[in-house]
């Protein structure tokens, strides 16, 4: 069941509020685990670290990616293909 | 041969059937235009005359994306998932399910090597 519109957008609470308190000329990167959060249209020009259970993976925001999660862009699993045989 | 949208020619059918041959159009789009165009979805495509023919033609170019711009359409979010780098752009790069099936086994629709 899809999200009510009434409640608008889960945009995590307390990265939007570091969001918008940075200076956005300074190109620091904000750690995050909050990756079921929606990106906002807020976020787009900002480096994200968005944390996938190991490590921080950076993720760079661009106009189209609001509306994603922030966990679609920092993969959990490592998968790089079967063995090849020799 | 009845010509709507461009190339698309379907004929000897009934309308409603005779509609889905265009990309775009499926069997309740089908019913749907030729309601509005009051023509009965039982008669076949050559017993239209060319008045209902033009009418039918203008409900589907003014109210329908199909054939090409409908393909080019569904490509552009193909590529805007793939360009992004999210997880149903990756999953759309190594060819293998968006949606979460497991790919232990079956998913062969999207695995099959496909050879055009």
């Amino acid at each position: 069941m899809s999200r009510s519109l009434k409640k608008g957008p889960f945009i995590n609470f307390k990265l939007e509020r570091k969001v918008l308190a940075m200076d956005k000329q300074k190109k620091t990167v904000i750690k995050t685990w909050a990756r079921n959060s929606m990106i906002s249209p807020d976020f787009v020009g900002l480096t994200l670290a968005v944390h996938n259970g190991n490590r921080f993976i950076p993720v760079y925001v661009t106009e189209n990616m609001v509306g994603h999660r922030l966990g679609e862009f920092a993969p959990t699993r490592t998968y790089r293909g079967h063995k090849k045989k020799k | 041969m009845a010509r709507i949208a461009g190339v698309d020619i379907p004929d000897n059918k009934r309308g409603e059937i005779s509609l889905t041959y265009i990309h775009g159009i499926g069997r309740s789009s089908a019913v749907e235009i030729l309601e509005k165009a009051n023509v009965n979805k039982d008669i076949k495509v050559k017993e239209w005359t060319d008045e209902q023919q033009g009418e039918i033609r203008n409900i589907i170019v003014n109210n329908y994306t199909i054939e090409g711009a409908l393909r080019s359409e569904k490509q552009m979010n193909i590529k805007r998932l793939r360009d992004i780098g999210c997880y149903r752009g990756i999953r759309h790069r190594v060819g293998l399910p968006l949606r979460g099936q497991k790919t232990k086994n079956n998913a062969k629709t999207r695995k099959i090597r496909r050879v055009n």
